[in-house]
């Protein structure tokens, strides 16, 4: 049997840890347009600020490679693949066939029209760890850094430079920061917080122009800036699969088992549609836990293991400034709320049905995960406390049957 | 794989598993150094309601969501013991998103924590099932 994956990131990583658990020998050849060591994109940020560093940012060792018995062509880039011969084909025209093959090509930052924008110099993207190198040898006091987009990577954007430069504008189009990720009350809360740490934010508007320089707004607004950073989103990369003929839709359309619209076609991360079992929909879930998990998935089927991945949903847990928040599912239904006095602690807990559909949590995070495992496993809110889990997540709201099975490892 | 067992009916609140865990991973020698007016924080830790008590540590899943979901790889399975590298946690709390017990917790420099079997401390084996004094907590291997 011969693996390929196209990517060295999260899916891919998890794609060969999940071939491994099942097939110890067969050939496994990653390519990947990166040439670097195995890192996981979050910690970019960390890396400005310097809470991690080159040594200690690894998502995995540097033998991970040679232990899991993969050949690599990295730096290199998958420009074709031919289904009828089961071959993929480099930018160096090299052919490498496959009997199995896995897409993890993840994701690229969008970049929206904007009068001026090809000719400004320095202007970055936040995704990489090449955008991260580039960005920090810029950053010095003097420099005023003006960011687009409010959403998770333009804040960790703004945390990261924060204190290296003189000042930090973040600018956007919607109404309020992080829209896929908090509610309006939620907002408020991490809003305050972050313009106390000092972040100049501009909502409701955006760029019209701009030149090496200066900004000018929708509203008029004009912004002096020295470093441009976009990050108004992301957009999964299809063209290879699309080309190919496989079933896409905003992503790569899969199955349960990872598997694409060809049968020896899988694909995983940001690069496919998940379906949420919150909501009842599919979409793209650009979240690293859901990029390990279908990749892991999705290795296994590949290696003839049987495993389904069954039981995505958007989680998102992410500090910024010093205040932490977690969210996870989806916001219908009916709501219990907990706001603390001065608003610097937030509950939101989402119900439908009798499940837990979903929640916002801002402040204490402690034991959330027991929350998550509510939405999970769909497990009917009348088989446990409800009122007792409301206030504090703990499993003496379960049956003590529930925990003499799972503490107690009673069968 | 060994794991830890908690057997609720036999549990008598006393908290002295926790004590036991704080001294083991404090490495101190000294008990008193180790415990006397600090605030402990242990790994493993009594929930208590109308007289029901119960110790709860990291069950060590087969499927661990910690491990899976975690963004910078301090999260690490090793023989079937889950393994925390502080030193490479960023303290991005998807671990405690993710573990269905609570059983992650942020310690005090922002980072996790977690029980690690005692594995990696001095001790080598888990020190709450030795102070245990009612035999509510074992280290078995129960297939
Ligand atoms: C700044 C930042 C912060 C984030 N923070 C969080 C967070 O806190 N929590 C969270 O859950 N998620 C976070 N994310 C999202 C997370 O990083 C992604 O969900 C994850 O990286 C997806 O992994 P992936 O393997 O699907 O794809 P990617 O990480 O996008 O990797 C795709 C790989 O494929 C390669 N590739 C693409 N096309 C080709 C080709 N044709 N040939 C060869 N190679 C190719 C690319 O070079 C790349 O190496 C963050 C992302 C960013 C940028």
């Amino acid at each position: 049997m011969k693996y390929v994956i196209i990517g060295s990131s999260i899916a891919a990583i998890g794609c060969i840890e999940g071939i491994r658990s099942v097939d110890k020998k067969s050939e496994i050849t990653v390519i990947s347009k990166e040439d670097t060591f195995i890192y996981s994109r979050p910690l970019i940020s960390y890396l400005i600020e310097e809470k991690t560093s080159l040594e200690k940012m690894r998502y995995r060792e540097d033998d991970f490679y040679e232990k899991q018995n993969c050949k690599t062509y990295l730096g290199r880039e998958v420009i074709k693949i031919n289904d009828k011969n089961k071959v993929v084909i480099l930018n160096n025209n090299e052919k490498i066939a496959y009997d199995k093959l896995m897409i993890a090509t993840g994701s690229r930052p969008f970049i929206p029209e904007i009068k001026g924008i090809e000719k400004v110099k320095n202007k970055f993207t936040f995704m990489t760890l090449d955008d991260a190198l580039s960005l920090k040898k810029k950053l010095t006091e003097n420099k005023n850094v003006l960011i687009l987009g409010a959403g998770l990577i333009g804040l960790k954007c703004a945390e990261a430079v924060m204190d290296k430069v003189k000042s930090v504008t973040v600018v956007d189009l919607a109404k309020r920061i992080l829209p896929s990720i908090l509610d309006e009350d939620g907002c408020k809360i991490v809003t305050k917080h972050i313009e106390n740490k000092g972040v100049n934010l501009i909502l409701d508007d955006s760029i019209d122009s701009i030149d090496e320089k200066n900004a000018i707004l929708k509203s008029g607004k004009e912004i002096e800036y020295d470093i441009f950073v976009i990050a108004v989103g992301v957009r999964a990369n299809t063209e290879l699969a699309k080309e190919t003929g496989l079933k896409t839709n905003r992503a790569i359309i899969t199955d349960e088992k990872g598997k694409t619209s060809n049968k020896d076609i899988y694909a995983a991360g940001d690069c496919t549609e998940s379906y949420d079992i919150t909501s009842d929909d599919t979409k793209v879930l650009a979240l690293l836990p859901n990029a390990y998990l279908k990749g892991e998935t999705a290795g296994i089927n590949m290696a003839g293991g049987d495993k389904t991945y069954d039981n995505a949903m958007p989680m998102n847990s992410l500090g910024l400034f010093g205040l932490h928040m977690v969210t996870a599912g989806s916001y219908e239904g009916e709501s219990y709320i907990d706001i603390n006095e001065n608003e610097t602690n937030y509950k939101r807990l989402i119900y439908k049905n009798n499940l837990l559909k979903g929640f916002i949590i801002i402040g204490d995070v402690r034991r959330c995960g027991i929350y998550t495992k509510l939405i999970r496993e769909k497990i009917d809110l009348r088989q446990i406390d409800f009122e007792l889990i409301k206030d504090k997540p703990q499993l003496m709201a379960f049956s003590r049957k529930y925990r003499d099975e799972t503490l107690g490892g009673v069968k | 794989m060994k794991r830890i067992y908690v057997n609720e009916k036999w549990c008598l609140g006393c908290h002295l598993c926790e004590y036991y865990c704080a001294y083991a991973n404090s490495n101190e020698s000294d008990m008193v150094k180790a415990l006397k007016n600090i605030k402990i924080r242990p790994k493993i830790k009594i929930e208590e309601l109308n007289g029901v008590t119960s110790a709860v540590s990291c069950r060590h899943c087969n499927e661990p969501y910690c491990v899976k979901g975690c963004i910078s790889g301090a999260l690490s399975i090793n023989e079937g013991v889950i393994n925390i590298d502080k030193n490479k946690c960023i303290g991005c709390f998807t671990c405690v998103l993710s573990c269905p017990y609570g059983a992650i917790e942020p310690d005090e420099d922002g980072v996790v924590d977690k029980c690690e079997l005692c594995m990696k401390n001095s001790f080598g084996s888990p020190q709450c099932v030795k102070g245990c004094p009612n035999n509510a907590i074992v280290y078995e291997e129960r297939g």
